[in-house]
This record gives structure tokens, C-alpha cells and sequence, in this order.
């Protein structure tokens, strides 16, 4: 035991203790056979993914080009003039397949009774009672694409497909055949500029004036709650109020004549459409959003039509149970919920994720707290929209106007579905998200950071706010981030807290007092439900809950952005190499 | 040989008392250590440790490493604080005032008491906003006094000549040694009474390292420094006390000259020799 062994001398080992130390790697040392299956993970997970997208985008960007308008004559001498949705195959029932001519029946019938037939969008609802016609390979005697044919888009009835007859301009009668394109032009624009005067005097002269109407006849039931129906006293105080609403009226008969003036004006520009088959309709020219002479149009044109068309889909309000026209009040509802949901979850999230971490101490209630806290992620979203309703809406929205808008009852003000619950509602459903993420990125700032700024005196308060907190920045940004992202696409629980399908209002606008956190509004996602599920026909929804789903993933991607950047930035500035 | 050596581990150390030629009158102490125990959880990491620390001048603890020397150093401002399960038994007094009484008021303590870490710990934010966070904690917003401080505190402890033209970059792009000498200058920032140093030169280079002892030169008399060094040769140049800790025990303390050529215990001379540790 005691042997001196030197630096030199050989050292002896035990032969049982020797190993031959190999100098070759095999596969699992490269743990190459783990990044292929990591690789291929991705790849699937990439492929779900960009298939996904990929459908809705090329849908959604395909939509509002304009597709020429194919005339099918049919075998029993009609004509349907429409551009062609989709083509599928179907089985002919033996019913119908027994009516037909022998000849046909032989040749379905060596197709083994299948069919191919078309889905010729056909327009003119007001004649046909359908949009969409299928019309069968069999039936089909010839088809072609004739120029002069025009897709008009309509304020009602949806499009029309046919021929322009004559426009009556004034009186002066304009046959189709001697319309340029010019004429048409203008006509169909000075139509439009008295429709678009139309609207603003009807939603903005008459609007204000109904406002203010309606801000008098509260004064007046104020002053009734105030000293009791009935009281003399009443009389004398309602002076001011009813000369002012003397003076209201006076307004709105001016603006009424106007109006008058102005739909005179328009029912004296008319013009009269045919369709392939002859039948006529004769509308005012203000009833035309748009012509496409569908067959006619170059490169140029047909662009034209289709940044026209998304223009109109972003600026414009819905129309036609919201298959046609745009979406903005959606864009804007959505993009104000979320914001509204985030600015309250932020606070929120925050504060009781720092009390849980900093402050609480760490024990068995904690735990609880905590265990729990992470459950409410799992609690399905529609509960919380009845959470939302009930709690929210009936009982808090209900209490508010009570307290401070007893003159309108019974009409709720705060007492039902709005903005402000909607996006509360969501707050709670995401809250859990920030809590955790929020912890998890207070637990990760250093010990010693801590310890140092308490060893320069600060107090707790003084180094959560300095040192921790902007450490612990990026991981709360990244927990809002998902958090918006969860709640800009929850639909459910906003059906029963404030979504409607068609808001008149923005919740943002020029009355006092600007935002109107009461007000119900319109979303994307439940749009998509809406157009695709629950209007008049799903055909011509279906293009539209594409698009619409298209801008509700644009519109998360840009907030994302936007979250990323403000991340990134702060990360820049809290984090570097840390020797 | 070896029966001693036993018996200064396992007694507390008769020795010490008697060494305290540094601490004959009340007032030339300010920390001072009585008896004291600590134990995180169930393992006991100080054992009756009794240590007077002379004002105004420079303590060395020196001893292997995992002797509880940070331990120590952590309880005279309370970091120790922070740690659950964390048990101390004894006194521990700074003027005369007890540090773990209940009705102190810690933060008024930790501004008294600048302290250097072990590893470097600067504050994600400017390299001035870092040496200054003593003063912004107070609420200071005078900016000449603010940027003064920055310069004298930064050339204090040897950094302002290489940093001065990116004060307002992020502390966390400095290099180790660089952050290690930014907290030094954090420390001294705030005017401390006493300062105490884990190990301030474990990451720095000769040149910055003389730097650093210069400063300490320079602060001696002005403040009570404690130090906590594994390099022998900083202990005899920069203390004028030294004491040796092994094992959560004080083994001996007194003069560094006198530990340095004439050790009492084995333990002691071992050490300092290099013998082990
Ligand atoms: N937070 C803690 N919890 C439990 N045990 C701890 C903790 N901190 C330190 N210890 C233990 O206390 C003993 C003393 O540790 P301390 O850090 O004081 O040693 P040291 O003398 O500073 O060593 P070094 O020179 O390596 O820094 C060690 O055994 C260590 O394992
Ligand atoms: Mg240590």
C-alpha cells in the first residue's frame, strides 16, 4: 500500500481493469436515427400544415377573379348562362335514367350509371328563385363563351348574368347595342355617387339627428325618474329639451327632403337587363355595384375587377346575409376584441402570476392554486361564454344600468352581450395561458440577479420592477402572444357574449363618448360560420368563408408580427452573451 | 501531531480568544460575529463561528473551498435571506446593533453594505444603469451626480477607460471579467460602510487584478472590508487580518503577518503552504 510511486515510473495496472477504449462511433453515438425521426415529425407536421394553408389560401386569392360566362344550351332548347363553379361525378337515380332517350341510357349505362355534371353559377335569383343550377353532362347540346354578356353585381338579389337591354338615362332612352363603354361609365358612376349620398345622408345626417333625438327622449325620461311621472314640476324643467327637439325635427325634415330630392333623382336612371333566355328585369341604375363583361375583359381589365372586388371585400360592409359585400366591420371588430382582451389579460395575467411566484408562499395552496389554474385551460370555451353571459352580462352589464342607465331600461345597455364582456370573457379563457408563461419566466430570471439588486439596497417591489420583470419580458410577450392568438380565434363563447351576425354600429365611432364598449359586433370567425353555415345558400357562401378565413389568419399573423417584433426588440435589449 | 489537530476541529477554538489583539475596544469593531451556527436544512455549514471584525480595515477569509467562507460573508448582509430551510443560531452585530434582530430594517442594512459576488451578476440593463442602481434605488435623479458617480465608480475599479464609450450598451455584452469589475464598481457606487468581496478577482487578469487591489488600498481606513480570496498572496498583500475557516469552523484568526509566518494551528500552516485545501 504504501509504495512510492513516482511520476515516471511505468504504472502498473491490473489486467481485469483493463478496457479497450474503441475509437469507432456507431449510429447511435451520431444519434442520427433520433434527428430523422425528429426530421420527419416536422416534415409531417410541415406538410399538415402548408396542405392547410395552401387550400385556404389558393381558395381564398382565386375567389374574386372573374371567370367567363359560359352559355349551355340544353337538349330541351333552354339555356343556362352562368360561370362553372366545379364539376363532379354522380349517380344518375334509375328513375331519372329511365326518362332518358335510349340512346343516352345505353351510354350512362356503360359508365356504370355515373354522370358528369356542372355547377353553373346562374345569377338572377329574382327570376329563377336559385343561384346555382347543376346541369348534367347529357343535357348538354353545345356550349359557349359569346361576348356582350355582363355579370352584374347587385345591391339586392345577388348577381345577374345576361345582356344590358337599355339604360333610360333621364328619360333619354339608350338601347344596349348603342352603349359605349364611356356612357355606361358615367352614367353608372354619377348613379353610384347619388346611391353613396344616399347612404351618408341616411346613416350620417339622419343618424346624427336620431342620436341626438334619442339623447333628448332619455333627458325627458330622466327628469321622469327624477321627480316621478306626473309631477308638475316636470313640465317646466322638459322646456329646453322640447324646444331642442323641436329644432331636431326641423333638421330632419330639411335632410328628409333632400333625401326625396335625391331618390327622384335616381328612379329616373333605370336599366333593363335580359338574360339567354329572354326575361326581363328593369332596376335602377344605382342598384349596380359593378359590371363584368366577363367574356370581353383582357388581362388588364380582369385585374382591375379583382382589386376593385378586394378593395370593396376589405372597405365595405356586408350585404345579401353577408355573402356579399365586405367585411370590415368584421376586420375591425376582431382586431378591437383582441387588443381590448389583451390589454385586460396583460395586467391581469401579470399581477397574479407575480403574486403566485414572488410573493406567495410556496406551499400546499400554492400548489392548488397553481394545479387549478392550469385546469381552466381545459375547460371547454363555450362554458366560459356562459360564464361570460350570465356573469358578466346579466349580472354585472345588468347592475350598470341599474346604477347608471335606469332611463333606458328596458332596454339593456351594458346588461347584455357586448364588446367590453366578449372580450373579458376571452380574457378568462386566456388567462391561464399568460399565467404560466408568466411564471415560468419569472422562475427562469437568475437567483443572483436578484441577490444583487437586493445587496444594493433595493427593496422586493424595487427589484421585481428593475431586475425581474424586463427580464422576464420576453417570456411574458411570448404568453400574450399566445394568448391572443387563442382568443382572436375563439368563436364559440363570443356567440353568447356580443357576436352578432350584422352590427349597424361600430363600437368605435364619432359620438361621445367615441368607444362604445356596450355595443355588439361583428367577428371573423364567427362570420365564417356564418356565411358558410347558416345563409340562405352555402354555395355562394362557400368562396367567401375562404377569403374570410384567409384574412382572419392574415389578420392573427400580423398582431403576431407585430407581438414578435416588440419581443425581439426587448430580448435585444435584456439578454447577451453571458461571458 | 495528529491528536492536535483533532482536538482544534472538534473544540471551538480555544485560541482564537485569546488572538484578538484586533478587537481590545468596543468601538474598534464593526461586525462582529458571536457564535454563530447556520444550517441549510439539516447540514450545519458554520460551527460556533466567533469573529470581531476591525473597522476600517481589510479581512481576509481564506480556507478550502466549501468551507463556508460565502456562507459567512452571505449572513452579514442577509442574502441568506432568500434561502428556504435555512436555520442560524448566534449573533451577529453591526455597530453594536444586532443584524438578525426582528424589528431591523434590512434594506437600510444592505445599503450599508456593498457586496461583490462570487460570479458576476450584472442587471440586464446599461453598463451605467448598472452602476448606478445603487442610487436610483434611493430615488437620486440629480444627473451630474448620477454620471459622476458612473466615472469615479468605473475607474474605481479599473473599467472606465475600456467601457466609457459604451456606457449606454448593455451590461450583458461585457466579458466576464469586465462584468466581475462592473459589480465592484456597483458596489462601491453606493458608499457603503463595509464592503464585502466573494472572491473578486477569480475571473480577472493580473493587470486588472493589481487594479483591484489597488482600489482596495485605496478604501482602506474609509471602509471595513471583508474578502474572501483562494489566492494566499492577495490575503498577505491586501489584509491587514486573515482568518482561516475549514470545515464551517473558524480555525484561527489574527494578524496576516503573524498567520502568514507564525501560524498557531497545523491546519492553518498546511494551508497556507499549500499542503492541502
Ligand atoms: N444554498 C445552499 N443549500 C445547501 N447547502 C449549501 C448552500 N450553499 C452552500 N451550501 C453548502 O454549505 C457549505 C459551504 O458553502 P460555501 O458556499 O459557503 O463555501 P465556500 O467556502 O464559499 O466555498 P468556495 O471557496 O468554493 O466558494 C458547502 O458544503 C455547501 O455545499
Ligand atoms: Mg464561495
Amino acid at each position: 500500500m504504501t509504495t512510492n510511486v513516482s511520476v515516471n515510473a511505468p504504472v502498473v495496472v491490473p489486467a481485469a481493469h483493463i478496457r479497450v477504449r474503441s475509437f469507432r462511433s456507431d449510429l447511435s453515438a451520431h444519434g442520427e436515427p433520433f434527428n430523422w425521426a425528429l426530421g420527419g415529425a416536422l416534415a409531417f407536421g410541415i406538410v399538415l400544415i402548408v396542405g392547410f394553408l395552401l387550400l385556404v389560401f389558393w381558395n381564398g386569392i382565386s375567389t374574386f377573379y372573374p371567370k367567363p360566362i359560359e352559355v349551355i344550351r340544353t337538349v330541351d332548347g333552354t339555356s343556362v348562362a352562368g360561370s362553372v363553379r366545379r364539376d363532379e361525378v354522380f349517380r344518375l337515380p334509375t328513375a331519372q335514367l329511365a326518362d332518358l332517350p335510349p340512346a343516352q341510357q345505353a351510354r350512362i349505362r356503360a359508365d356504370d350509371g355515373y354522370v358528369k355534371r356542372r355547377l353553373v353559377q346562374i345569377g338572377n335569383y329574382d327570376l329563377y328563385n336559385e343561384d346555382f343550377r347543376w346541369v348534367s353532362e347529357y343535357q348538354i347540346e353545345s356550349v359557349s363563351t359569346p361576348p356582350g354578356l355582363y355579370f352584374i353585381e347587385r345591391v339586392e338579389w345577388g348577381p345577374f348574368v345576361g345582356r344590358i337591354k337599355q339604360v333610360s338615362l333621364d328619360g333619354r332612352v339608350v338601347a344596349g347595342e348603342a352603349l359605349t363603354p364611356q356612357v355606361l361609365d358615367r352614367a353608372h358612376g354619377e348613379a353610384r355617387d347619388r346611391w353613396w349620398r344616399l347612404r351618408d345622408l341616411e346613416r350620417g345626417d339622419i343618424g346624427t339627428i336620431n342620436h341626438h333625438l334619442d339623447e333628448e327622449r332619455l333627458a325627458l325620461r330622466r327628469l321622469e325618474l327624477r321627480f316621478g311621472q306626473g309631477d308638475p314640476r316636470i313640465a317646466e324643467a322638459a322646456r329646453p329639451i322640447q324646444e331642442r327637439i323641436g329644432k331636431l325635427q326641423a333638421e330632419y325634415k330639411v335632410v328628409a327632403d333632400q333625401v326625396t330630392a335625391v331618390r327622384q333623382a335616381d328612379i329616373r336612371n333605370t336599366i333593363t337587363l335580359t338574360d339567354v333566355n329572354g326575361r326581363e328585369k328593369e332596376l335602377p341604375l344605382s342598384g349596380v355595384t359593378r359590371f363584368v363583361a366577363a367574356n370581353d375583359l383582357g388581362l388588364f381589365g380582369k385585374l382591375g375587377v379583382y382589386f376593385g372586388r378586394w378593395w370593396e371585400f376589405l372597405a365595405d360592409e356586408p350585404r345579401e346575409a353577408n355573402t356579399e359585400g365586405g367585411v370590415m366591420p368584421a376586420i375591425f371588430g376582431t382586431f378591437v376584441m383582441t387588443l381590448l382582451m389583451v390589454i385586460i389579460v396583460a395586467p391581469f395575467g401579470v399581477i397574479t402570476a407575480l403574486y403566485l411566484r414572488e410573493y406567495a408562499k410556496q406551499g400546499r395552496i400554492v400548489s392548488i392554486v397553481r394545479i387549478s389554474v392550469n385546469n381552466l385551460a381545459g375547460v371547454p370555451s363555450i362554458v366560459y361564454g356562459v360564464f361570460g353571459l350570465g356573469f358578466f352580462a346579466y349580472l354585472l352589464g345588468g347592475g350598470i344600468d341599474g346604477l347608471f342607465y335606469p332611463e333606458r331600461l328596458p332596454n339593456p345597455t351594458f346588461g347584455t352581450g357586448g364588446i367590453l364582456w366578449a372580450s373579458l370573457t376571452l380574457a378568462l379563457l386566456t388567462v391561464p395561458v399568460v399565467i404560466v408563461a408568466t411564471e415560468e419566466a419569472l422562475a427562469a430570471v437568475p437567483r443572483s440577479m436578484r441577490e444583487g439588486s437586493l445587496a444594493c439596497g433595493a427593496s422586493k417591489w424595487q427589484t421585481i420592477r428593475n431586475i425581474v420583470l424586463p427580464r422576464a419580458m420576453p417570456g411574458i410577450m411570448t404568453g400574450l402572444i399566445l394568448a391572443m392568438a387563442r382568443g382572436a380565434g375563439e368563436v364559440a363563447p363570443l356567440m353568447l357574449v356580443g357576436v352578432v351576425k350584422l352590427a349597424p354600429e361600430l363600437p368605435i365611432d364619432g359620438f361621445f363618448p367615441f368607444i362604445h364598449l356596450e355595443r355588439s359586433f361583428m367577428h371573423l370567425g364567427f362570420h365564417i360560420y356564418d356565411v358558410g353555415f347558416q345563409s340562405r345558400n352555402s354555395e355562394a357562401g362557400k368562396p367567401m368563408v375562404f377569403v374570410t378565413t384567409m384574412l382572419l389568419i392574415g389578420l392573427i399573423f400580423v398582431m403576431n408580427i407585430g407581438a414578435i417584433m416588440i419581443r425581439s426588440r426587448l430580448k435585444r435589449r435584456f439578454a447577451g452573451s453571458q461571458f | 501531531m495528529a491528536v492536535a489537530e483533532a482536538e482544534v476541529i472538534a473544540a471551538p477554538p480555544v485560541f482564537a480568544a485569546t488572538d484578538y489583539h484586533v478587537a481590545t475596544s468596543k468601538d474598534g469593531v464593526a461586525l462582529d460575529v458571536k457564535d454563530f451556527n447556520l444550517w441549510y436544512g439539516a447540514s450545519q455549514a458554520l460551527h460556533g463561528v466567533s469573529m470581531p471584525i476591525q473597522k476600517g480595515v481589510v479581512t481576509a477569509l481564506i480556507g478550502p473551498s466549501g468551507c463556508g467562507k460565502s456562507t459567512l460573508l452571505r449572513c452579514m448582509n442577509r442574502m441568506n435571506d432568500l434561502i428556504d430551510n435555512l436555520r442560524i443560531q448566534g449573533t451577529m452585530t453591526l455597530d453594536g446593533r444586532d443584524i438578525y434582530a426582528p424589528n431591523i430594517d434590512v434594506i437600510g442594512l444592505r445599503k450599508r453594505m456593498g457586496m461583490v459576488f462570487q460570479k458576476p451578476n450584472p442587471f440586464p440593463m446599461s453598463i451605467a444603469e448598472n452602476v448606478v442602481y445603487p442610487l436610483k434605488v434611493d430615488g437620486v435623479t440629480d444627473k451630474a451626480l448620477l454620471a459622476e458617480t458612473v466615472e469615479r465608480s468605473l475607474r474605481g475599479a479599473a473599467l472606465w477607460n475600456e467601457v466609457k464609450d459604451r456606457l449606454k450598451e448593455s451590461a450583458l455584452g461585457l466579458s466576464g471579467g469586465q462584468q466581475q469589475r462592473l459589480c465592484i464598481a456597483r458596489a462601491i457606487a453606493g458608499d457603503p460602510e463595509v464592503l464585502l468581496m466573494d472572491e473578486p478577482c477569480s475571473a480577472l487578469d493580473p493587470i486588472a487584478t493589481a487594479k483591484i487591489e489597488e482600489l482596495i488600498d485605496q478604501l482602506r481606513g474609509q471602509y471595513t472590508i471583508v474578502i474572501v480570496t483562494h489566492n494566499m498572496q492577495q490575503a498577505s498583500r491586501v489584509s491587514v487580518n486573515t482568518a482561516f475557516m475549514y470545515l464551517g469552523r473558524l480555525i484561527e484568526y489574527g494578524e496576516t503577518k503573524r498567520i502568514f509566518t507564525n501560524p498557531v494551528a497545523k491546519r492553518t500552516q498546511d494551508y497556507i503552504t499549500g499542503r492541502f485545501g
